[in-house]
């Protein structure tokens, strides 16, 4: 038992594994040793000081999240020394903390706060300075004030390692270090692709989504204008949790009922449009490869990938998937098709979504929309901003009962469920493709091949009779991987789904901050993805093109996938984008 | 934190391209190329401006973030030209306690570019130094290797006028 190592911390014996830190070792003893800038696998830098502890015969303190644990050791974590140590650390980061607390959008959500209280900080002995907002807000989709960054490094970890993108880092030196984009341009000037998983990592509220529920609530009180909200797959699955409930829990049905008393003259769901972009998307496969056009096709429902490939990876945009995602499919169908159906003019349409991206407020702004001159969307939310909404509507979240959406939009299948999770969307496709060339209702729905957290997934599958070779990337920095792959011919793959965010919509940058003690040791993407398959095993309608609604709006509207009218209305164009626009070499 | 992007348009000669990309090939793929390459390519240019920046970047597989957070970090590197007419501000103790600052904010105001930069026309930059070892001269400038020793701040105009011409 030589990868068993015998420790004692705080007195208690406790076995961990040979590697472990001595934070994990704590853990198996029942011993949270609080953490700051520690990011497991990503930010693991020990540099915070937040997790000191003292190791019996070691020279100062040790910090707990990068210190190995040994045989034999002999670990303190609440003497004196530690709490002094702990308490001084925290009370200097407070001195240049912005503490307006009772106003910040992270208020009971932020890790500064909740050590402040559980470290026993009540006060703070040196005189505060930084008291002015350090505003950034050029970007569409996230606002920084850098008067609340602590420097921790958890933003520029994952923008770096998970994203592979580091358009941000910290500049200059000593007191006047701070994170920006270099020579401090704006965001909006950089190769930011908007994924917002900044936001998510940041223990602070230095980091936000721009918020727009302001823009939402005067829509809303506006009586021409006719009101329509829609949410996409994960949302369901991740709303609770601004609540308080547990991580993952599948909150539909009160979903629906909050949106409804929120005063949204329509409830829809973009579900019914995630099954549209199968059908869009599984046509335009067939099509690529009957008509031998361009391969690999590459999804492009995430706009946090699709800003990545027009700024990165330029000489893939002829393999992007034509069609819109969800998000604007939903806005394109309710501006046409709804609103021609229920007699509005489009013009008084104004279409919400609620979305697990910042990402989506960029691509409302940059994607072709159906009617020339109209936005598709109005307004993307993040399902946090959801949450905000229903908080200041005074609605008891839990308490509430469950409902359903309204019948235009309304009915889903297991397909476009999954599409929150990272390979749902190929396994939805690859449903609908293989019925399709086989002309035959297939049996087998599940490519378990796709499914599961890993950066990048192969598999071949069986697709009447056609090998098919698919492939499933989660976070822009394993895209990179996987598409030098394709690049370097090393691999021939035909199908290839890309998001933007490591795991998929279920962690994307607009999804309830979870506290990284907590992301550390429990992968909340897991728990949220497993409600959403949950949903796809109990709907009876498990493929795309089984949903009646498809049919009518296929019957009534559209004609058939890839029609000239489904290309009017669901399908887009790319544009490589410059990376550093500013700069001329 | 303002925008340090200097006020004097780049330019380059293919001499000095050359001997970038050069520099690049030379220390690709080795660990910490950053920082040699940097000072090499401070060599080439006399200075460190975004476009030179973005090449050094991409030829390592870096980002221009990650570059220009080693650049700003040393005091070393140089995001601005120098101009013809160096100034240069001793800041040591001695020069400090002697009103060193007060006469670097004059020079600012009289030249028109702050500590570190360089006038839009490319004819004066100045730097605040460190102790440059003249302290019985305190407090103490030079322009262009020109000592100017125990300074008051009404002698600044005249001095300033000197290289004006």
């Amino acid at each position: 038992m030589a990868d068993i190592i015998k420790l004692k911390i705080n007195g208690i014996e406790v076995e961990a594994p040979q590697g472990a830190t001595i934070l994990e070792a704590a853990r198996l003893a029942g011993i949270e040793i609080p953490t700051l800038c520690y990011m497991k696998e990503i930010n693991a830098i020990g540099s915070c000081r937040i997790c000191v502890v003292e190791v019996k015969g070691g020279r100062g303190l040790a910090a707990a999240c990068v210190f190995p644990a040994a045989d034999g050791m002999e670990v303190f974590t609440n003497t004196e020394a530690v709490a002094d140590s702990r308490r001084g650390t925290l009370e200097l980061m407070l001195s240049n903390h912005r503490m307006d607390c009772l106003t910040c959008l992270r208020s009971q959500s932020c890790e500064l706060q909740n050590l402040s209280k559980t470290l026993g900080v009540d006060k703070v002995r040196y005189p505060l300075d930084n008291q002015e907002p350090e505003l950034e807000t050029s970007a569409p989709h996230l606002t920084r004030d850098n008067s609340k960054c602590i420097l921790c490094r958890r933003c520029v970890a994952v923008c770096k390692k998970n994203q592979d993108v580091a358009v941000i880092g910290p500049n200059d030196r000593g007191f006047a270090t701070h994170i920006g984009c270099a020579f401090d341009r704006d965001l909006a000037e950089s190769p930011c692709v908007s994924c917002g998983q900044c936001i998510v990592a940041c223990p602070t509220g230095a980091l936000t989504e721009r918020d727009q529920t302001q823009e939402v609530w005067d829509a809303l009180a506006d009586p021409d204008k006719h009101v329509v909200v829609g949410a996409a797959p994960s949302v369901r699955v991740t709303l609770g949790e601004c609540f308080g409930m547990p991580v993952g829990e599948n909150t539909e049905g009160k979903m629906f009922a909050a949106l409804r008393r929120l005063g949204f003259d329509k409830v829809f769901d973009v579900d019914t449009t995630a099954d549209l972009t199968i059908m869009e998307e599984a046509n335009e496969f067939i099509e690529r490869v009957q008509n031998k056009g361009k391969l690999p096709l590459i999804t492009s429902c995430s706009p946090g990938w699709v800003s990545y490939c027009e700024r990165y990876y330029p000489e893939f945009l002829d393999n992007l998937s034509t069609c819109k995602s969800p998000q604007q499919m939903f806005g394109a169908m309710v501006k046409t098709y709804y609103a021609q159906k229920a007699g509005i003019d489009p013009k008084n349409v104004f279409v919400v979504t609620i979305m697990p991206c910042t990402a989506k407020k960029y691509e409302i702004l940059h994607r072709d929309s159906a009617i020339k001159g109209l936005p598709d969307v109005d307004v993307a939310l993040t399902t946090r901003e959801l949450g905000r909404m229903i908080e200041r509507a005074g609605l008891m979240y839990a308490d509430l009962p469950d409902e359903k959406p309204d019948p235009a939009f309304s009915e889903y299948t297991g397909a476009g469920v999954i599409f929150g999770a990272t390979g749902g969307v190929m396994e939805a496709a690859l449903r609908t493709a293989a019925d399709t060339l086989t002309g035959q209702e297939l049996k087998s729905v599940d490519y378990n091949g796709v499914r599961g957290l890993e950066g990048v997934k192969e598999a071949s599958v069986d697709v009447a009779g056609l090998k098919v070779n698919v492939a499933v990337a989660s976070g822009t920095a394993n895209a990179k991987k996987l598409l030098d792959m394709v690049k370097s011919g090393e691999k021939d793959i035909h199908f290839i789904e890309i998001m933007g965010c490591p795991g998929g919509c279920v962690n994307g940058g607009g999804q309830p901050v979870q506290p990284m003690g907590l992301k550390n040791f429990t992968d909340v993407r897991a728990a949220r993805a497993k409600s959403l398959y949950d949903m796809d095993k109990g709907n009876p309608l498990r493929k795309s093109h089984d949903s009646p609604l498809m049919k009518t709006v296929y019957k009534d509207f559209l004609g058939e996938p890839g029609s000239r009218k489904a290309h009017d209305v669901l399908h887009t164009h790319y544009h490589k984008t410059e990376k550093y626009p500013g700069v001329k070499v | 934190m303002p925008n340090t992007k200097t006020a004097v348009p780049f330019s380059s000669t293919p001499e000095q391209m050359k001997a970038l990309d050069a520099v690049i090939a030379k220390h690709k793929g080795q660990a910490g190329a950053t920082m040699p390459v940097l000072q090499e390519a401070q060599e080439i240019f006399g200075y460190l401006p975004e476009e030179v920046q973005l090449i050094v970047a991409e030829g390592l597989g870096l980002s221009l973030s990650e570059v220009y957070g080693v650049v700003s970090f040393y005091t070393q590197f140089s995001v601005n030209p120098k101009g013809q007419k160096q100034i240069a501000v001793c800041m040591g103790t001695a020069c400090y306690v002697k009103g060193a600052k007060e006469i670097l904010e004059k020079i600012e105001k009289i030249v028109g570019c702050k500590a570190g930069g360089i006038t839009p026309d490319g004819m004066f930059s100045i730097d605040a130094t460190r102790c440059i070892g003249a302290c019985g001269l305190a407090p103490v400038i030079t322009i262009d290797g020109d000592v100017y020793g125990r300074l008051e701040l009404d002698q600044i105009d005249g001095i300033l006028a000197k290289y004006m011409k």
